[in-house]
């Protein structure tokens, strides 16, 4: 078995194109449900009408590239505010149900048949990043001294993390400022802010519109990587990896998200490298009566899901979080 | 504004003028449901609210004066709370008018009614338990400028502002005695400490009226001390006091006027004194009968009248 080359997937794997991904929609999720309170279940959804309001406006309609960004977000705000407007002033637990109805109804919708020549059905969209290649400064391989990438995975990697680092900034300086202040009191008790003179309704609003854009932001990046995109790129368990990256990391922390990210796809891509080198071969090292090769892929969620288990139960606060915290609500 | 409240016990230092005035005020203002006031800050209407077939609160008319501190008093059910939620927008009522400092609150959204002045604090505390103290008073100031989204990501334009509220916050702290657990989570505050929190943080928003719901509710008898005199020193500074209580030696206390509410409706208002003499009041308290032993005879005749509608109802 080759440790050397298992860690050298594993590692591109916890900084490569997933980690960034689902590091962008953990932010977002992390101002709506670490900061806010906001049980979102739906970001699947945001990344998506933001995904394919790209695609769509360049492959399908032939607008510019640079006209279909803000035409993405714009989508993913009028999105949030379509989902907020009748479920904010209710119980936390409407939003969750209409958000992961809704992220349904937008996988199922893209992929109709009916309209088919819209979003192009169950294969999705090719051919809309041209304008976004170009850019791209790389003319060979990117060599990182752990590993290499080709350079169109080079280019979507610098945006990426840019753009990460960017989200990150701007989520940190919102939350140490009187507005995040005013998020995080909701998630304590929204009737007590509210006899305090805030409009509750309107902070929760602006919270799932941020959030929600930066989901899109992500859906962006999930487009641009694989150059197509189709519904099953934000099937449901895209938003579940989202929350548990987040809870990974420690949730209402800036950094939470982030280090989540990195590290659930590296400890993911550990095992799914491990199992499967140990199960390939002539002679493997566990033996095929217990496992074979074709159950090895599998093995890594059974096991990651396990990890997740014993996380909540003996660091329930996540990497980053306060002990402290999870004692108060013990009370 | 006064600084002496160092002592727990209550305030003995001269009110202020205006509170004084507005006591005498009240000398000349009949004993009766629904009595004018000479100055009143808040005037509701037949108010009336309805869940399912119990009717909650059916208030005719009230009006509470300003600058005194008016007691809210009634047994368990009585639509206390009900009718302060109505009051404060967190409810809707059926039907019915009201108006504070003679501007129609009607469907007005609760924040909204906070932000005009009048403010209040809830039967159960509801601090931001993951929040630290100084940070539940910061977050109660009005008008803060970083507050608004753009804003927010400018720190000099609510830097000096924020400055400014720490200042107030803690000078509020020191007066409720919280200053040394300013940095703790809220969470960690005892029961009555979340109590003296909540009114400072109440007092942040400088609201005209201050609602407070049971502030005696679950505090031990020396808090309850401190916390008399805390509502007293409100009076003195020139806030209006409503307050809905339980405890009939706060409410002897310290209430300059005391409304009496049972079944939804307003039976009897006046002095404490008065009104604690009123038979009106005592029988919505303790019943009708409470001063008359049962014979063996009336009680076998009260058990058997409730063995027989027991069966009927099965």
């Amino acid at each position: 078995m080759d440790w050397g080359q298992i860690f050298e997937f594993s590692l591109r794997a916890g900084l490569g194109s997933d980690a960034i991904i689902y590091a962008m929609a953990a932010i977002g999720l992390n101002v709506h449900f670490g900061y806010t309170g906001l049980l979102n279940f739906g970001q699947a959804g945001f990344m998506s009408v933001a995904g394919y309001g790209l695609a769509s406006s360049v492959a399908t309609f032939g607008l510019s590239f640079w006209v279909a960004i803000p035409i993405g977000l714009l989508a993913a705000v009028v999105f949030a505010l379509l989902l907020g407007a009748p479920t904010l002033r209710l119980r936390a637990d409407y939003l969750a149900i209409v958000t992961i109805a809704a992220a349904e109804i937008i996988r199922i919708t893209v992929g109709s048949v009916s309209l088919l020549e819209y979003f192009g059905g169950r294969d999705g969209l090719q051919e809309y990043n041209d304008s976004f290649d170009r850019l791209n400064p790389y003319q060979g391989p990117l060599d990182l001294f752990l590993f290499t990438l080709r350079p169109d995975d080079a280019w979507v990697f610098t945006v990426g993390w840019i753009l990460v680092g960017l989200a990150v900034l701007l989520v940190w300086a919102l939350m140490r400022s009187p507005w995040g202040r005013v998020l995080k009191s909701i998630r304590e008790d929204e009737e007590a802010v509210r006899s305090l003179g805030k409009n509750v309704y309107s902070y929760k609003m602006q919270s799932l519109v941020l959030g929600g854009v930066l989901g899109g932001v992500a859906g962006f990046l999930v487009a641009l990587d694989q150059a197509a995109i189709n519904p099953e790129n934000f099937s449901t368990d895209v938003t579940f990896f989202a929350y548990t990256v987040l809870i990974l990391g420690g949730a209402a922390r800036v950094f939470g998200p982030v280090v989540g990210a990195i590290l659930f796809w590296f400890l993911i891509s550990v095992l799914g490298n491990f199992f499967t080198a140990a199960t390939a071969g002539q002679d493997p090292l566990i033996s095929p009566a217990i496992m074979d090769d074709n159950q090895a892929s599998l093995v890594r969620f059974i096991a990651a899901g396990l990890g997740l288990v014993l996380l909540v139960i003996f660091r329930p606060q996540g990497i980053f979080g306060d002990k402290r915290e999870i004692a108060l609500d013990a009370r | 504004m006064p600084a002496d409240t160092t002592t727990p016990a209550p305030r003995t230092g001269a009110p202020h003028p205006s509170a004084a005035e507005a006591v005498a005020a009240l000398g000349g203002v009949p004993r009766e449901p629904g009595a004018p006031k000479p100055d009143p800050i808040l005037v509701a209407d037949d108010i009336h609210r309805q869940f399912g077939g119990l009717v909650a609160v059916d208030v005719g008319h009230l009006e509470v004066q300003r600058g005194v501190i008016t007691a809210l008093i009634g047994p368990n059910g009585a639509g206390k709370t009900t009718f302060f939620n109505l009051l404060t927008g967190f409810d809707r009522p059926d039907r019915g008018t009201w108006s504070f400092n003679g501007r129609k609150l009607c469907s007005v959204a609760a924040y909204k009614v906070a932000r005009l002045g009048m403010v209040r604090t809830f039967q159960l505390t509801k601090v931001l338990s993951k929040l630290t103290v100084i940070e539940n008073m910061r977050l109660a100031a009005t008008g803060q400028s970083g507050e608004r989204f753009l804003s927010a990501l400018l720190p000099f334009r609510w830097n000096r502002q924020e400055q400014a509220n720490t200042e107030r916050a803690d000078a509020l702290l020191q007066r409720f005695k919280l200053d040394a657990k300013r940095e703790d989570f809220a969470g960690s505050l005892s029961g009555g400490q979340r109590k003296l929190l909540e009114m400072a943080r109440a007092l942040m928003v400088q609201p005209e009226l201050v609602m407070l719901d049971e502030p005696m509710a679950g505090v031990n008898p020396a808090l309850k001390q401190s916390l008399l005199g805390h509502v007293k020193t409100l009076r003195d500074d020139g806030h209006t006091v409503l307050f809905v209580e339980h405890d009939m030696d706060m409410v002897r206390d310290i209430s300059d006027w005391v409304v009496v509410m049972a079944q939804g409706r307003i039976v009897a208002e006046g002095p404490p004194e008065d009104v604690m003499a009123d038979p009106t009041v005592i029988d919505a308290y303790l019943g009708a009968h409470h001063d008359t032993a049962l014979t063996v005879e009336e009680e076998e005749e009260l058990l058997r009248t409730q063995r027989a509608t027991e069966e009927d109802k099965t």
